[in-house]
């Protein structure tokens, strides 16, 4: 139990996806000039992340290891991933259209962000058992959610103060703004 | 003609060089980039697999039904990483561990699926593979612009050698993950100094 809670903690803070991984900056960059589109993205995010990670692995065990044709793993998983978004879609569209209406327009873009096909691939290299990338797969999601509104709130002021010097305005200070944030996500290192 | 494939091929190295001017392909600029070695690696990796997916797109370009495009050029994209990756693991093994995940990882590099939907999939062979050979280079030497920059300040070195006063501590703060956002995003911004520069120049 201990375990599953530190790595939790680990997941989502210290070893965070976006800031310390470098995986999924271009929604950090892209959709957090306002919050309500960050909401959507980051739950939208959560929601495959953990279902392409349990798949993936499941796949990986079931067919790709049993067959000994490790090396598809790339193709394998991005197709399954791009499947699986496709699926999400039209079930999302049929069983909750109010979730589909908000969550909708990300659905597509979630294919090639890098943060799910990396969650993906770590929990295999990292050789987690189902539960342990169950979890991971959760707990890196929800980091990766929580940079993406933490971003938005922040460049929300920003534009508001209208402090920024106007070179450094959009994409410039977003990065710097996660360097900052980094750091301070950093500070964490000696809890786990 | 020639003067257009000249001109796809020169646009990706300031005009439109990928991720300076439209924060594409920003995650791997910032992982692989505290070396300069490992950043040439990442971006020759990553011509190849522009030029082949670029090629091949734009060679089925009238075959692939509009509904289904995504899914067949992230297949063929996906087969040009594959031989990336077994061919570093055969040729270059230890960049092949210094890379690790971001070998496959450039599947999901948003520059990649970017020029097949944006150009592969409307031009010609001969201009399609300019196009991936410059935005490749493009994207390697930003990579290398900024991996300067962190392995000069960050350990005193550049590929290896040595070129600061032997003294030299070394910035720390560089090599670390929050030291490559912050130095990508003062790059960003002297990038729109110049420009800004330039146009006021020109007009």
């Amino acid at each position: 139990m201990q375990d599953y809670l530190l790595m939790i903690v680990a997941a989502m803070f210290i070893n965070n996806i976006v800031l310390i991984r470098f995986m999924g900056n271009c929604p950090v960059v892209g959709v957090t000039s306002s919050y309500e589109s960050a909401v959507g993205m980051g739950a939208a995010v959560i929601f495959v992340a953990t279902m392409a990670g349990t798949t993936c692995w499941i796949i990986q065990k079931t067919i790709l290891e049993v067959l000994g044709i490790e090396y598809l793993q790339t193709l394998v998983f991005i197709l399954v991933i791009a499947a699986l978004v496709q699926f999400v879609e039209i079930l999302m569209q049929k069983v909750a259209p109010p979730l589909y209406r908000a969550l909708g327009i990300f659905l597509p873009l979630i294919t090639t962000n890098c943060m799910v096909f990396g969650v993906s691939v770590l929990n295999i290299k990292e050789e987690h058992s189902f539960m342990q990338t169950l979890i991971f797969s959760l707990a890196s999601a929800v980091g990766f959610a929580l940079v993406l509104l933490f971003m938005a709130g922040l460049r929300e002021r920003m534009d508001a103060t209208g402090r920024v010097p106007s070179l450094l305005r959009g994409v410039p200070i977003t990065l710097i703004t996660a360097g900052m944030m980094g750091l301070s996500f950093a500070g964490l290192l000696g809890m786990a | 003609m020639a003067a257009r494939i000249v001109n796809e091929f020169t646009k990706g190295f300031w005009k439109e060089i990928a991720p300076l001017r439209f924060a594409l392909g920003i995650c791997p600029s910032l992982a692989v980039s505290t070396k300069v070695e490992s950043a040439l690696g990442m971006g020759f990796a990553v011509v190849f697999v522009l030029c082949m997916s670029n090629v091949l797109i734009s060679a089925v370009r009238n075959l692939v039904p509009d509904k289904v495009r995504i899914a067949v050029f992230i297949s063929i994209i996906a087969t040009g990483v594959v031989i990336v990756e077994l061919v570093m693991q055969a040729y270059f093994y230890p960049l092949f561990l210094v890379l690790g995940i971001w070998i496959p990882l450039i599947v999901v590099n948003c520059i990649v699926l970017g020029r097949a939907e944006a150009f592969a999939r409307k031009n010609t062979i001969p201009l399609s593979l300019s196009d991936g050979m410059g935005m490749g280079l493009g994207f390697t030497l930003s990579l290398v612009v900024i991996s300067s920059i962190r392995e000069i300040l960050g350990s005193g070195t550049w590929l290896g050698m040595l070129v600061m006063p032997e003294a030299y501590p070394g910035f720390g703060f560089l090599l670390r993950p929050p030291g490559a956002f912050v130095i990508f995003g003062l790059i960003l911004g002297i990038m729109n100094v110049i420009s800004a520069r330039i146009e006021k120049k020109t007009a």
